[in-house]
């Protein structure tokens, strides 16, 4: 399990370990967003209205980032789990723990987080067990409870508790699509890539190059978008533009660059990769 | 392979069991003498592809036999190709179009010998370049070959084959700066202008026709400065510096809000001081604006209906969506270079229907904005129901009572028509069992990689924690026990973890095309890539089942169980995949509605309905064909996923992603451009599908 929240080691608690005996930290500096649409009202209502949120979007278009962003700027405390399918109720909860000879309860991030009155993030929420999604159910309704079974804990979250999922509905495995049972209890906000001047903004700072170069990878962003579907199973995200950007601004040659962060993570197919190449020599 | 090279007798002998050349009372002790001398592997290609050829005809593999005798040595790696090249021909042409076929193959070899050793064909670089113009904007372009480089905006043509550049990176960079130009003739307007009246006041008219696309040249080339600046740098590279009496005209006509019509201005103007020829660079492509032209016009008539109608409906629904254009009458297309407000159209365009804002953006594209009027839609009364009466559309001779009758989409009047369609439900015929065994022991080794990987997916078994007994202790369980001895409750016996295999709870349904258009190649690549996928699915343990459909008119739509959900993937099964074969036409939605009914039948928790064609729906006679076809099926699907049923479509028809994101979505669907790839590629799209 992948948590941003570092374990206490085994020598720090005799009684019950809390996740509070580690204070969630805040980052020092504000995150770097740009808002791409209504996405931070909408978010910051729904935080006041005590409802959970679903990000909706493709890989690397800033969803991760907003959270991080929304959670400095709403003051609270930040939980993130990346989803895997092995990831289990109890790895969200919470377990027990032997420490010496002692049985020593450990508190997994969901929970800590409802103690906290954080904001936790479930990351690719569809990657996770059937039965994971299940433990969230009656913290997104108006109950607003986590029952820790094991402790025979009910716990009530309080007011800043907020429960945030994303998922990426390009997602290709049937097996995978959210019930709407699910779906249904989340204030959605879809992500898209952000547009071209934005984007390039966004590739400029994140990447460290100037704004010719930002447009210039914007640009064959724009291009790789159109084929999904047709060899692509997704265009480039921004994440891509971005680490692409960075390995110019390090003195990289462009193509290379281009090729090694862009082209090589998108395809393998040689039509494809071919005509990738081409893009990139297009561009630049 | 390090075995040894096998005698002319023991080749023989393969010959005769392949082609029971016994019975025949021929020999192939001459062909055989021919292959002795070639290496063991060859000597084994060559008897792999005659027995692929004698399943398809006898004959075909004698003559596969002899000619393979003669040409194998020269033709080396290129052989599989060269073989391929006859069977294909095989299928449309018979044995004498196969052996044309091999000859022709020889010679473009033994011609390719001949040539620079940079020179790169077309066919080489068609794949990535289709792929490269699908990224960039506008309308979609076909490729073809042609003697010279130019377009009409719908095609692009290039040559056969480039072999000016030093080097086949050259020659490839050569193709991509050449279909980029074309690519920015059609998308920036050189055909927006009509250029007849100043064309026809020159008396050399082939002259002004140079002149003019040199001044195009001039203006795409600042366009795509902009859009694409590596391939603006190679254009400059070269062609070198204008001579200086051109650099005004180069410079007026790099304005970011230059047109075709200013190039026109500077031929006037060329005209009036008497220019000569033109200068002669490499990077200018032939132009036609003419041709372009007359099918800009047809093009445009088209998507202005298409829109207006898309606009009357979209009114009719909500006449609120736009106040006051009610009392305007129908107006003709506007005139050129009427340009609107690019935010009303956006604007204006968003609620409309896919295709709708496909002609929308293609009329865009051919008149550099959106007249006004195109948007007003025509008052009341106006809109006129395309197409046939119902009367009047063909229909089949009805054969006893079908098996179920099927309403049918209208999108003309927003209405089903009741019991429209008339289903036949029968079993698949049986084809040869050698067919799929051949298919089987040819991709042997392709079976066994795919099955790995598949088998990996089923491999990850779940661990279930809390068990009574199981492979392993389950330490939390143990730990929690623990607590609770200590704290004197009653500890729990499940302290074990058992592994089990996930149940996947899925039910698939394939659905292949069998319509004419399949005949042929794509038939055996459809029938070869069902075989790979039985073979994985079987390693997965899926629920699966795969019927044929097929139909001519509304009367006649034909079902054919391959293998139904119940069926095992046996011998029977496997003889009527063998069988599946090119019938008719396609009528899509019935065979949506009646094959997800099945589908829905199944208790699993996940279905997917897998289609598998080669084209848009089409049928008898042309109601079915173009929007209604796509309408109806595009409703079919929707009421599939009402039903909790996902579609997902497999395509070798390139032009799939005009059509394909209107009917599944834009992440449902994959295109493949090449039928040959189908068998390799089915299964692991699959495997994507339902990892
Ligand atoms: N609107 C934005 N403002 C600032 N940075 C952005 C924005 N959009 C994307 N980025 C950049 O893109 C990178 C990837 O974004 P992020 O990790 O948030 O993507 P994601 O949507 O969470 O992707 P995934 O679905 O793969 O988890 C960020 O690290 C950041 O550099
Ligand atoms: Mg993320």
């Amino acid at each position: 399990m992948k948590s941003t929240r570092s374990t206490p080691s085994d020598s720090s608690a005799r009684a019950p370990i809390s996740a509070l005996a580690t204070p969630l930290k805040q980052p020092a500096t504000e995150p770097y967003y740009h808002a791409v649409g209504d996405e931070v009202d909408v978010f910051a209502a729904a935080a006041q209205s005590q409802l959970p949120v679903m990000l909706k979007g493709p890989t690397g278009c800033g969803k991760t980032r907003f959270v991080e962003h929304m959670a400095w700027k709403l003051g609270r405390p930040l939980v993130t789990v990346a989803c895997h399918d092995d990831l289990t109720t109890a790895d969200l909860v919470g377990r027990y723990l032997i420490v010496g000879d002692e049985t020593v309860w450990l508190d997994g991030p969901l929970t800590a987080a409802v103690r906290a009155g954080a904001i936790c993030y479930l990351d690719e929420i569809v990657e996770a067990r059937k039965d994971t999604t299940v433990v969230i159910h009656p913290l997104t309704d108006s109950r607003r409870a986590l029952p820790v079974e094991k402790r025979g804990e009910y716990l009530t979250a309080p007011p800043d508790f907020m429960l945030v999922i994303s998922y990426n509905p390009g997602y290709q495995s049937v097996l995978k699509e959210m019930k709407p049972s699910t779906r249904q209890r989340f204030v959605a906000v879809d992500f898209d890539y952000p547009q071209a001047e934005v984007e390039a903004r966004i590739v400029a700072h994140e990447g460290g190059v100037d704004a010719a170069t930002a447009g210039r990878l914007v640009k064959l962003g724009g291009l790789t978008r159109k084929l999904k579907g047709a060899g692509l199973d997704e265009g480039a995200g921004t994440r891509l533009l971005v680490h692409a950007a960075q390995l110019i601004a390090r003195g990289m040659n462009p193509l290379a660059a281009c090729t090694a962060a862009i082209a090589r993570p998108l395809a393998d197919e040689p039509d494809t990769r071919n005509a990738l190449d081409d893009l990139i020599r297009a561009v630049f | 392979m390090s075995e040894r090279k096998l005698f002319a007798h023991e080749i023989e002998a393969r010959l005769d069991e392949l082609l029971l050349l016994k019975l025949r009372q021929r020999s192939a002790e001459q062909a055989a003498r021919q292959l002795e001398t070639l290496p063991r592997v060859r000597q084994e290609r060559v008897l792999h592809w005659v027995g692929i050829a004698a399943q398809g005809a006898n004959e075909l593999g004698w003559q596969l036999a002899s000619q393979a005798a003669e040409h194998a040595a020269e033709l080396g790696d290129a052989f599989d190709a060269w073989a391929r090249a006859g069977l294909a021909a095989h299928d449309g042409g018979g044995i004498d179009a196969a052996r044309q076929a091999w000859q022709a193959a020889v010679e473009e070899l033994r011609a390719a010998a001949a040539r620079p050793s940079g020179s790169v064909a077309l066919a080489e670089v068609e794949g990535r370049l289709n792929r490269f113009l699908q990224a960039l904007h506008g309308r979609p372009l076909r490729l073809a070959s042609a003697s010279r480089a130019w377009t009409d905006g719908e095609t692009l043509w290039l040559p056969e084959r480039l072999d000016r550049a030093a080097d086949a990176d050259g020659n490839r960079r050569l193709y991509t700066l050449l279909a980029v130009q074309l690519w920015a003739q059609a998308r920036f307007g050189s055909f927006n202008v009509d250029p007849e009246p100043e064309l026809s006041q020159w008396p050399d008219r082939s002259a002004a026709l140079a002149w003019f696309a040199l001044f195009e040249a001039m203006r795409l080339e600042a366009r795509l400065e902009a859009e694409l600046p590596g391939i603006a740098r190679d254009i400059r590279d070269l062609r070198g510096p204008w001579p200086a009496a051109l650099q005004p005209a180069a410079d007026s006509l790099a304005r970011p809000d230059a047109t075709a019509a200013d190039s026109l201005a500077w031929l006037a103007e060329q005209r009036k001081v008497g220019a000569g020829g033109t200068p002669i660079y490499p990077h200018l492509t032939g132009f036609d604006p003419l041709a372009a032209r007359r099918l800009r016009a047809v093009r445009m008539a088209r998507d202005s209906k298409t829109l207006r109608r898309a606009l009357n409906i979209m009114r009719a629904v909500d006449p609120h969506t736009r106040g006051g254009a009610g009392d305007r009458e129908q107006a003709p297309l506007a005139a050129e270079g009427d340009a609107l407000p690019p935010d009303l159209q956006a604007e204006e365009l968003q609620g409309l229907p896919p295709d709708a804002q496909a002609a929308a953006q293609s009329l865009q594209q051919d008149l550099d904005g959106m007249p006004p009027e195109i948007l007003s839609p025509a008052g009341p009364g106006a809109w006129q129901p395309e197409g046939r009466e119902e009367s009047e559309a063909p229909v089949a001779e009805p054969e006893g009572r079908p098996d179920a009758v099927y309403d049918e989409w209208d999108y003309r009047r927003e209405a089903w028509r009741r019991d429209w369609c008339h289903l036949y439900e029968s079993e698949g015929p049986a084809g040869e069992d050698a067919w799929v065994e051949g298919v089987r022991s040819r991709h042997a080794h392709l079976i066994r990689s795919i099955r790995r990987r598949f088998e990996s997916l089923r491999g990850e078994d779940k661990a279930e924690r809390r068990q009574l007994d199981g492979e392993e202790i389950d330490l939390d369980a143990q730990v929690e026990a623990r607590a609770d001895r200590r704290s004197g409750s009653e500890p729990s016996p499940r302290l074990f973890i058992h592994r089990r295999q996930i149940e996947r709870s899925l039910a698939v349904m394939f659905m292949v095309d069998m319509s004419g258009s399949t005949k042929g190649w794509v038939n055996d690549a459809e029938r070869e890539s069902l075989v790979l996928l039985c073979e994985a699915i079987e390693a997965l343990g899926d629920r699966y089942a795969i019927y044929g459909f097929s139909g001519w008119t509304r009367t006649r739509c034909d079902i054919y169980r391959i293998k139904s959900f119940t069926d095992r993937y046996d011998a029977a099964t496997r003889r009527r995949i063998a069988g599946i074969e090119a019938c008719d036409y396609t009528r899509m939605g019935v065979a949506v509605r009646h094959l997800s009914g099945l589908l829905q039948g199944q208790a699993t928790r996940h279905k997917l309905l897998v289609t598998l064609s080669d084209g848009r729906p089409d049928d008898h006679g042309d109601e079915y064909r173009g929007r209604y076809g796509i309408e109806d099926t595009r409703r079919a699907l929707l009421e599939a996923r009402e039903k909790g049923i996902r579609g997902y479509c497999v395509t070798i028809d390139r032009h799939g992603a005009d059509y394909l994101p209107q009917l599944y979505g834009p992440a449902h669907y994959s295109v493949i451009d090449d039928a040959s790839q189908l068998p390799r590629k089915l299964a692991e799209i699959y495997r994507k599908l339902t990892a």
